[in-house]
């Protein structure tokens, strides 16, 4: 978590409240794990929210999930699987002791989160010009109008957390790639790689789920 | 000192000269930026106070207003004053009340830890619940919310004209006060447990405040979630929530009540957990059935996810899901009853001493008994049909959360006020304002349950004029209770500077926050504390010294 | 674990090409016209096998010690909580018309949200 203990490579030492460094690890690695339960249900709510759409206006939603751009959707795919790919090598590079690698690796993590945002400002642009923007610019005819509109509510809600989820990750992952280049971690020390590692990739899990309750719904219809 | 032997001898009267009071400075600087979480829990003790009297100024208008009808508010002012009310009361009293104050302060001491697992995230959690705060305020000063606490759809997303948006932001950052909080004791009550605190040696305070935690960190985020929806639906004039748009409000009910009822368990689990501590040491004796105590708090925290619709029972949901919701709701009294068993067992034949942390104790188990029965009448779906929305309700709830929970946490705070000042409290004022208390509630709410009974609707600001015998007894009760709850403003602040010295132990009580001095040094043991015992190992009769 | 001269572990790679594997399989299957819910069924599958490829092999979730994976557990039980017993509601629930949604809803009349 935010508690991370003073750089030092040779003899870490665990903050006044613990009685070891592995005592210290491990409440991190548990403490981040609790939090990404508080996720789920974060993330769930609005799931709940999407299911209860599609469950009653499926043929809308197969409409409007046609309206969104797949292309994109899936390089996003591709550019988180790989970004977590990544991330999980940072740790094991870490844990190895190589700062060099580890440096690398979570920087070559951070510019791929970078560029999933990057695609999905791209992406949001194409719905601005397209009047898919509930409530600022929306303008669908059709039988489904409304129900395309509910499901770009959802759709900026879910992938606009998501985006800031990202954001934060990069943002850590940063700062870490800044620290590890000045030799903050070392095989006996490398909490917060860890750590930062499960969220980014909880980050990627929820994207895996939202890729084809986005993109894929009705692809397969008219 | 540094085990958890238990003497049953008050420690000699020490006065600890090297506190955390005094260690690390008395600057302003060094209790805004610290990391004790003895201190964090005064910061939080002090604002939630000043929370407390916020929303109980709330009340007082209210019950001004009830006594004769249409009042002296316009309805306008009144659904405001009891939004104000609710909000504060829920997310800014209730909810951080016992967790934040007795739990912050208790919970490291009692597991034999330095501190709790995250300092820093204790800190920003405390700063999350004052903004939160403020944010709340000011949204009441520039001119309200009228709502209600349960902000439901659609009136709150696109009819009401109050400040709902900034009402909104207030709660969901005390939310993710609340998520750190749960978070760091989970983790804490796991990893930080000293040597040979075991589970089943932990005092069932820190239980009941872990399955609180578990509450708190599995419901609030889907609270989270869905005040945000109800924001972007009120600020975009779109979304699910809207019948008009093809949307279901049900379904924001289901979101919110989903946190809603086990917040209702996040309020009363650590009053649980007080009573628990202050029965046995009152009654010299050990708990009775110390694992089924511990295993209902657990169950509690599990089956409260259960039985969230049975506040939607006439709210349109199909039959097949009332039922389902109604036994359920009936499963959950089962634990409830049998922590009251278990109290009620530990008193008798105990050599029970009527001090006011007892007398707090003792009320709590009264009046939470009629607010859990009265909860079984709530279940039963055609009896629900009849007292919904009327002041049965209010009665039920206020009965748990005022005469169990508000009690619970002022027996706790008389209980461990020796431990956090090292000054005694003037015990025959205590008593007087725990009597007080005791009468001007029942007084106040249970003329309530009459009134629903009858038909009274809550959240009106007038009645018909049938009603105003037992409004003016409430009333009259209210007055009663808020000079109960202003007297302890009083005796507490004096004795911080005229209380006699207390000691390490003055209840020559067992458990490892009563081994080390009072106020306990910042990193609470000069060794770690190794245990051996499981806890409340009270000897069956006092010994002379006690009396 | 094999650690060659990168420093890359072989089934960090061979997990990563399962990851992009089912990418493409979820992808190219959406746009199979199927029976029924067949379609969401498959694409959900295949998430849940992706996710699980990511908890087992990059979180490490299934070494992790059994404290870890009830916290895992947790999140996963009280979701299923959430929309199991949503579901009894609106499985059951009688959907009456909605009435004529031209109908004057009362927001004709509305100021602006502050």
């Amino acid at each position: 978590m935010s508690d991370a203990a003073p750089a030092s490579q040779s003899a870490p030492q665990p903050e006044p409240q613990y009685a070891t460094v592995e005592q210290q690890a491990e409440a991190a690695s548990f403490g981040m794990w609790v939090f990404l339960a508080t996720e789920v249900l974060f993330f769930g709510g609005m799931l709940l929210a999407y299911t209860w759409l599609r469950a009653n206006h499926p043929d809308g939603v197969a409409e409007a999930g046609r309206h969104t751009t797949v292309v994109i959707g899936s390089v996003n795919t591709l550019v988180l699987l790989t970004s977590s790919f990544t991330m999980a090598w940072a740790v094991h590079a870490a844990e190895h002791g190589r700062q060099k690698a580890l440096t690398r690796l979570l920087s070559a993590t951070a510019l791929l989160g970078l560029l999933f945002l990057g695609l999905k400002g791209y992406e949001y642009h194409g719905e601005w010009t397209e009047h898919l923007v509930p409530g600022l610019n929306f303008h669908q005819d059709g039988p489904h109008a409304r129900t395309i509109e509910l499901f770009y509510f959802l759709y900026f809600l879910l992938t606009g957390l998501h985006g800031i989820h990202v954001t934060i990750g990069i943002v850590l992952i940063a700062l870490l790639a800044v620290r590890a280049r000045r030799g903050a971690f070392s095989a006996r020390y490398y909490t917060p790689v860890e750590v930062t590692g499960l969220y980014w990739h909880f980050v990627d899990i929820v994207w895996i789920f939202l890729y084809p309750l986005i993109y894929l719904v009705g692809r397969s219809g008219p | 000192m540094t085990t958890a032997t238990v003497t049953g001898k008050p420690e000699e009267p020490v006065v600890a000269t090297k506190n955390y009071l005094t260690e690390g400075g008395v600057t302003l600087r060094s209790w805004l930026l610290t990391r004790d979480h003895k201190r964090i829990a005064i910061l939080y003790t002090l604002s939630i106070t000043f929370f407390f009297f916020v929303g109980g100024a709330a009340a007082t208008l209210i019950r001004l207003n009830l006594v004769t009808p249409p009042g002296i508010f316009t309805p306008d002012i009144y659904n405001r004053l009891f939004t104000l009310h609710g909000v504060i009361m829920v997310w800014f009293f209730l909810i951080p009340s016992i967790p934040n104050t007795m739990g912050n302060f208790l919970i490291p001491l009692m597991i034999g830890a330095k501190d709790l697992a995250f300092p820093r995230l204790n800190l920003l959690s405390w700063y999350l619940y004052v903004g939160a705060g403020f944010l709340a305020l000011f949204a009441i000063l520039i001119g309200g919310v009228d709502t209600g606490w349960t902000f439901y759809t659609p009136f709150s997303s696109l009819y009401s004209n109050g400040y709902v948006v900034l009402a909104l932001a207030a709660v969901l950052a005390v939310g993710f006060s609340s998520i750190l909080t749960g978070l760091n004791f989970i983790v804490t009550t796991h990893r930080m447990r000293a040597p040979g605190m075991t589970w089943y040696r932990l005092p069932v305070f820190v239980w009941s405040n872990y399955a609180t935690s578990v509450i708190m960190v599995l419901a609030t985020p889907v609270l989270a979630i869905t005040l945000i929806l109800v924001a972007a639906e009120r600020l975009l004039k779109v979304g699910i929530f809207d019948p008009a748009l093809g949307g279901d409000p049900l379904l924001f009910q289901h979101l919110f009540w989903f946190y809603s009822h086990p917040a209702v368990y996040i309020m009363i689990l650590p009053g649980f957990g007080v009573i628990s501590e202050i029965v046995p040491c009152f009654a010299r004796k050990p708990l009775f059935g110390y694992k089924f105590v511990v295993w209902s708090s657990i169950a509690i925290s599990v089956i409260g996810f259960f039985v969230w619709a049975h506040h939607m029972f006439v709210a349109g949901i199909s039959l097949y899901a009332g039922l389902v919701f109604s036994l359920l709701s009936y499963v959950i009294a089962v634990p409830s009853a049998i922590k009251v068993f278990n109290w009620t067992a530990t008193l008798h034949k105990g050599w029970i001493s009527f001090d006011a942390p007892m007398l707090y104790a003792l009320g709590f188990i009264g009046l939470f008994t009629i607010g859990g029965l009265t909860g079984l009448f709530v279940a039963n779906l055609a009896f629900d049909v009849h007292v919904t929305d009327t002041y049965f309700v209010v009665a039920h709830f206020h009965y748990i959360m005022v005469g169990g929970m508000v009690s619970a946490y002022f027996g706790g705070l008389h209980y461990w006020w020796p431990k956090v000042t090292g000054r005694l409290y003037p015990e025959w004022w205590a008593r007087i304002a725990a009597l007080l208390i005791f009468f001007g509630f029942n007084l106040t709410f249970f003329p309530q349950f009459i009134l629903g009974y009858l038909g009274m609707e809550r959240r009106y600001y007038s009645y018909p004029p049938e009603f105003q015998a037992w409004n003016i007894f409430s009333s009259a009760g209210a007055s009663v209770l808020a000079v109960g709850y202003a007297l302890p403003f009083f005796y507490l602040g004096w004795s911080l500077f005229r209380g006699k010295r207390a000691g390490a132990n003055p209840w020559a009580a067992t458990g490892l926050e009563w081994q080390t001095p009072s106020p306990p040094p910042t990193h609470n043991f000069d060794r770690t504390p190794t245990v051996t015992r499981p806890p409340y190992q009270y000897r069956p009769e006092p010994e002379p010294q006690d009396v | 674990m094999t650690t060659r001269t990168t420093g890359l572990p072989r089934s960090y790679l061979f997990t990563w090409a399962a990851l992009v594997g089912l990418l493409a399989a979820t992808m190219a299957l959406a746009y199979v016209p199927m029976p029924g819910p067949l379609n969401l069924v498959l694409a959900l599958g295949i998430s849940a096998v992706k996710a699980l490829l990511v908890l087992a092999l990059f979180m490490k979730l299934f070494r992790a010690p059994a404290l870890t994976r009830a916290a895992a557990a947790a999140g996963l039980f009280w979701l299923a909580v959430l929309f199991a017993l949503s579901a009894t509601d609106y499985l059951t629930r009688k959907v009456e018309p909605a009435g004529d949604l031209s109908a004057p809803t009362g927001r004709e009349y509305q100021q602006g949200d502050r």
